[in-house]
Formats: structure tokens, sequence, C-alpha cells
């Protein structure tokens, strides 16, 4: 690749600077919520994230110690202490100070404010004070400072507690965690299994009307679901009630109510008066499943095709039987074309949306999903961004984990994949 | 049963199921129905693998048949009925109430300024960054890094993308990046960047572009890695600059791939409806089709507006659904 452009210094440079500017561009979004994350709410609302990064100005009011640790010393009562450590803050280097609300930036470090009765007020840069009276100190709280301080970074993981750990009601992620995985893992593994033997029967077996298949195969992959919405609802709700009528008797007036329960209902412990709601994982598994196997047959046909012709026709000769040419030689050596989708897939259903929402997602609530969680939290807590970034985190963390693993594959499927 | 449980248990039946399935149709077919032994071994031995084929097709294509061609005839239907009439034929009805909707109209004209901006911009900065990485030593890592808002979930990006746009009032500190900048160019007003009607789609179509251009990209750089280097050095001997080396060399051998980038994104584009939904949810005139179609669908509850919601999506498709299938046709002859 060394032509011209390699030879030229300025270009190379311009080269060099822009890509660094695209990157940074592309990272920003992305930094701002991560680095959020790690942020209280106060802090999120009162500086830019990118602020974070540095030392900050910050006005603060913090109370000395209370009246029960003051010490006589020479005749006066003391009290003493640091201002940073009263409240368990990080340390800072304070600039300016005061003793009222009104007026915060009255006192250079080292400076004694005359708190009249109730004593004489010195404060240190490093937040250290002093506080001086002849008379005994009362009451159980101590003295208003506000601080003009300069603060270093912090950054906490008390969001993460409160996102995964809480269990409050609006903040369901933890379940909601777990409840993705669930619709993730059977909804990559099944697809893939069925794709294999339809590509299989695609790219070597001889048939008529092969060439039409994949013609139509190709035409499916770019349906849009939107189409499958209410078709497959309502198809889900007649198999609840075939179910119903196979197993028990229905209700008269809701045939997804149980009347009587037969004994195999009994054997799945339903009861009567049960109901059995259409949405559901088993609904989501199988409408995933189909929306996933165009681009699974796709991707491992074309795969498949590209195999060594002679050693499937020499394990024939052999006489091998189609089913152990697959099992044994075309599953293992399809293995980087397996994984291209699983990872598709895998990606898909998990920042998936609108299938869980049709699909899963009842009005109780217990089988969320976090980009649900997510859109749900955008629209009561749009103000909370602690909660909010954290758990927007949480849900992007897995797929990037993912991502950065298994690249490699996810950029060979993409190639694969995307029709000539 | 905990649903962890219930799943770990479909895993296992449905993989048991399958394989089994293979497993036992292929020995009962070899076995019991055309038993490759007898007087008529040779003959059974053939009609065996005239059937097998259709048990190896058969759960995929029994899956796509229910799960993506039905629906598309049963939305066609629907599309003509009346749900409130108990699902009577009601001819075109659906399409002159949706055509009377005047939201209809506003998420055509997002549509169409969607289907314009997004899958150009994504090219565009795709090939870009693809010619740009391809030079230098650390390309590798900017790509990965441009390739990563792939990983991130629509509704995940909209959240990210909304902290970028957050408007505070004057005053206060920014915390949206875009107000920061702004403000300290010199305006004089934080602005709600998504409740600015019409310039708002593009601030939403920003975020698509940031997701796809990674896609693009990725496609791009491998087929720009495939332009025979003859042709580039014939034109650097014949004194061609690196512009002229990319616009008049490079970018026409790739027109192809340049093509099916695009036509893939546009397809992304006609679908998009998370990014929308967790954003605006098509207020401030910012509706597009998809989120239109989930309106009537799961808030009017009207289904025959909403099938023809979705039959028009379809209809858009059509076209990319056709050259594609004609396209995959000429290459397996």
């Amino acid at each position: 690749m060394d032509n011209i452009v390699g030879k030229k210094p300025a270009l190379i440079w311009a080269t060099h600077i822009s890509v660094a500017v695209l990157v940074f561009l592309w990272l920003f979004p992305t930094v701002g919520l991560f680095v959020s994350s790690f942020r209280t709410g106060d802090q999120i609302a009162s500086s830019g994230w990118w602020k974070a990064l540095f030392p900050q100005e910050q006005n603060t009011m913090i109370r000395t110690a209370s009246s029960d640790t003051q010490k006589q010393i020479d005749g006066n009562y003391v009290i003493e202490g640091n201002l940073f450590a009263e409240e368990g803050d990080a340390q800072g280097e304070i600039s300016v100070w005061g003793t009222s609300s009104r007026n915060i930036g009255v006192y250079t470090p080292g400076d004694t404010a005359d708190l009249g009765e109730d004593g004489m007020l010195t404060v240190e840069a490093n937040g250290d004070y002093r506080l001086v009276n002849d008379t005994e100190f009362t009451g159980s709280r101590g003295e208003r400072v506000f601080l003009t301080a300069k603060t270093p970074p912090s950054f906490t993981l008390d969001n993460y507690r409160t996102v995964l750990f809480s269990g409050k009601a609006t903040d369901k992620m933890g379940k909601a965690f777990l409840n993705t995985f669930t619709v993730t893992i059977p909804a990559t593994v099944i697809p893939i299994l069925i794709a294999a033997f339809a590509a299989y029967a695609l790219a070597w077996m001889d048939f008529k009307g092969r060439a039409f298949l994949i013609a139509v195969i190709v035409g499916l992959l770019v349906v849009p679901l939107q189409l499958a919405l209410i078709p497959l609802l309502s198809f889900h709700g007649t198999v609840v009630e075939w179910f119903i009528a196979l197993v028990g008797t229905p209700m008269e007036d809701n045939a997804r109510r149980f009347a009587e329960v037969g004994w195999l209902g009994r054997l799945f412990g339903f009861a009567p008066g049960d109901t059995i709601n259409s949405k559901g994982y088993l609904g989501v598994w199988a409408a995933h499943t189909g929306f996933g196997l165009p681009l699974a047959i796709y991707l491992l046909r074309n795969y498949m095709v590209g195999l060594p012709k002679d050693i499937i026709e020499n394990a024939r000769v052999d006489g091998a039987t189609d089913f152990q040419i697959f099992t044994k030689i075309i599953l293992p050596l399809s293995f980087p074309a397996l994984a291209s989708f699983a990872i598709f897939q895998f990606l898909w259903t998990w920042n998936d949306l609108l299938v869980a929402l049709v699909f899963l997602i009842d009005s109780s609530g217990e089988t969320t999903v976090m980009t649900r969680q997510i859109v749900e939290l955008l629209g009561t807590r749009g103000g909370n961004w602690e909660i909010l970034a954290t758990a927007a985190f949480v849900s992007i963390a897995v797929p990037l984990t993912v991502f950065f693993f298994m690249q490699k594959y996810l950029v060979r499927g993409l190639l694969a994949g995307s029709v000539k | 049963m905990h649903p962890a449980v219930q799943g770990l248990l479909t895993i296992a039946i449905g993989v048991g199921a399958c394989i089994s399935y293979f497993y036992f149709s292929n020995i009962i077919l070899d076995k019991l129905i055309f038993p490759a032994r007898g007087p008529h071994a040779g003959r059974n031995i053939n009609r065996a693998n005239l059937v097998r084929p259709w048990l190896f097709l058969f759960p995929g294509l029994a899956a796509l048949g229910l799960y993506l061609a039905y629906p598309v005839f049963e939305t066609l239907r629907l599309s003509l009925t009346d749900r409130d009439l108990g699902g009577a034929y009601v001819g075109l009805e659906n399409y002159r109430k949706m055509a009377d909707d005047p939201k209809f109209w506003e998420a055509m004209r997002n549509n169409a300024f969607w289907l314009l901006v997004v899958p150009a911009a994504s090219t565009a900065m795709g090939l870009i960054v693809a010619q740009l990485t391809d030079r230098i030593r650390w390309g590798a890592i900017a790509k990965s890094l441009i390739f990563m808002p792939m990983a991130i979930s629509f509704v995940g990006a909209a959240v990210i993308w909304k902290l970028v746009y957050d408007a505070r009032p004057l005053g206060t500190e920014q915390i949206g990046i875009l107000n920061a900048i702004y403000l300290a160019l010199g305006g004089d007003q934080p602005m709600n960047w998504l409740t600015i009607p019409f310039w708002n789609n593009f601030f939403l179509m920003v975020v698509l572009i940031w997701i796809q251009t990674g896609f693009a990209m990725v496609i791009l750089s491998a087929a720009l890695r495939g332009v025979p280097e003859e042709t580039i050095e014939a034109a650097i001997v014949d004194g061609a600059n690196p512009f002229q080396i990319f616009f008049k060399i490079k970018v026409p051998q790739i027109m192809g791939t340049i093509v099916v980038v695009w036509t893939t994104i546009t397809i992304t584009v006609l679908k998009v409806f998370d990014i929308v939904f967790a954003m605006t949810n098509g207020q401030w005139e910012t509706q597009v089709l998809a989120n239109y179609m989930y309106d009537q669908l799961f808030r009017a509850r009207d289904w025959g507006v909403g099938s023809a919601a979705a039959m028009v999506i379809m209809l858009l498709v059509t076209p990319i659904l056709a050259w594609n299938v004609y396209n995959a046709r000429k290459e397996m002859k």
C-alpha cells in the first residue's frame, strides 16, 4: 500500500489528526454516560460530566462538630476538627468561606470570624477549623460554614448498588437483567440449530425448488417484523386457547381461563380459575427464532457452500449418511459462521425493545427486560440522570463485552451477511 | 418456576427436540419407510434421498412460514377489515382513514428525510473512515472504537444522546455538551434540541448515523482492500493525486458494495422505531412510520389502520426486496 500518500508527511499528519478527531467524536457521548454513572445526582446536576475529571470549584455548606466534642483549654471552650472530615467528603482546598448563606465568601483561609456569642471561628485552607468561646457551647448542632472549595474528582459506586440491588419498584433493573438473559439465550441457541440443518440442505443436497427457496429466504431477510406483530399476537392467543381446551375445559366467557383442569393440566401445575397469558417467554423465544431464521439460514448456507466438496463426497463414498456428514463434518467446520450468527442474534435479542414489548411484557411487569425499564425510566425519571445513566450502562455493558471479545466473528458475519 | 430455570429447561427441551427430530426422522425414513434392502433397495435409496432434504428443511421452513410469510398476507387482510365491526371487510377504508390523518403525513415526511439523510451520511462517513484508517498503524483500534456503537442498543443510544442534548435553564451549569458548546460559542439561550420542530428530526437522525457508520465502515473497508493494487499503481504512474485516486479509481470499483451498504441502511431506517419511541415518542413532529404504526396498534387499538401503516412500510421495502432477490438469483447461476 505504498502509494503516493505514504510519501507526503503533511497528508499523513492530516490523516492521523482527522482519524483522532473522528474517534474522539464517536467515543465522547458514550464516555459521558460512563462517567456520569459514577457520579452522584447532585454532581451530575451541578456540572457537566467532562468537568468531573478535573478538580472543581464547589459551594457547599458543612456543619462543625456538635457541642459534645468540646474541650476545655486554658479556660476557653474549644471545638476542633476538619470540615471535610465531618461530612466524610473528599479532601479539598478552600478558597473562600463564610458563615451565612447571604455572605458565603467574606473570609479567606486563616481568617477568624467573630460569631458574637457563639464564639470565634478560624478555618484553614485544608479544612481544619477551631471554634473558641469563653462560655460553654450548647445545642446539639454545630455552626454552619459555607465553603467555596476546589475538590478533587470523586466517584462513587452507589448508583450501581441502587440500580442492581436495591429492588425498589421503579429500579427493578436487577430483575430485568436476569429476564433479559432468560430471553436471549434460548432465542440465540434454538434458531442456530434449526437454521444449520436447513442451511445444509440448501447448500449440499440436490432437490427441486432449491434455488426458489434460497430466493425466498433472501426476500424474507428484509421483511419488516412490524408486519408480524398483530397476526402473531393473535396466533399466540389461539395457541393458548387450544392448549387450555386440550388439557382442561375453558371458561365460557374467557377461553384463556380454565374452568376445569384435566390430569395433564394438573401435571403442568394448573388449577381451575388459572389464566394463561398469551404474552410470555415461550412467545418471545418463538418470535425471535422466527425473525432470526432468514439471516441464520442465509449466513450459514453461504458459508457451507464454500466448504471443500472433496471432504463431503469422500464421506459419502465411505457410506456416511447425510445426518452423519452434517454432525461430524459440516457442523464443526462451520464454527466461524455459527459464531457470527450467534453474536448477531445475541446482540439483536439483547438490544431489542419492540419484540419484547409486544410478545413478552404483560401488565404485571414481572417479565420486563432492560430496554423496557430504561424507556420507563426515561419517561418517569428523566431528571434522575444518575439512575438513568447507570441503568443504561448496565444494559450496554454485556453487549460491549461480547463485542470486544468476539469482534472478529462479528465482522466476518457482517461481510458474509450483506446481500451482494 | 424461576424464569431462568424455565429458560434452561427450554434450551434443553428445544435443543433435545430439534436433535431428536432430525435424528429419528432420518432413522424412520431409512429403516422403516424406505429400507435400503430387499428387492427395491436401489429405488428406496433414491426415494429416501428425495424426501430427506425436506426433513432437514421442515422446522426452518415452518417457522419462517408462520413467523414471516404468513403475517405478510394476514396483515394485508387485516388492513382491509375493521376490528370494531367484528373483522368485516371494509375495502380501502382504513387506508382512506390513514390518508386523512395529518400524523400519518408527518410520519411520511419525516421518513422521507430519514431516508434521504441517514443512509447517505452513514455511507459517506463510513467510506471516509474506512479510507483514512486503512492508511495508519493504529487504524484497527480506531475502527474498532468507531464500530462500537453497533453493539449498543437503540435505547441505550437514546439515553446517551439525551444526555448530549440535555438543556438546563439559563444561569445554571449546562450538563449537556451540545448546549455547553452552544452557549460558549455565544448562544443566548440553552436550546431544547429535541423539541424544535423539523430540526429535531435531524438530532434524532444523528443517533442512527452514529450507530450505522461503523457498519458501513467495516464493509467498505473490506471492499477497499479488495481494490486491485495495479489500478492504483497505474494511476500513480499517470500522476494522479490522492484525491483523484480515491474518487476516480477506488470509489468506482467498489460502487457495488456502496449500493449494498446503502440499501441495507435504508431498510434499517424504514424500520426505525426504538430511537423515536425512547427519545420523543413522536412528539414535536418527529413521528415516523414504525412508531405511528405502533401507536395505532397498541395505543389507539386500531388494528386496521395499524396494519395499513405496516403495509406501507412493506411497500417501501419491496423494491429493495425484489432487487436483492434478483441479484441473489443472478449470482447462483
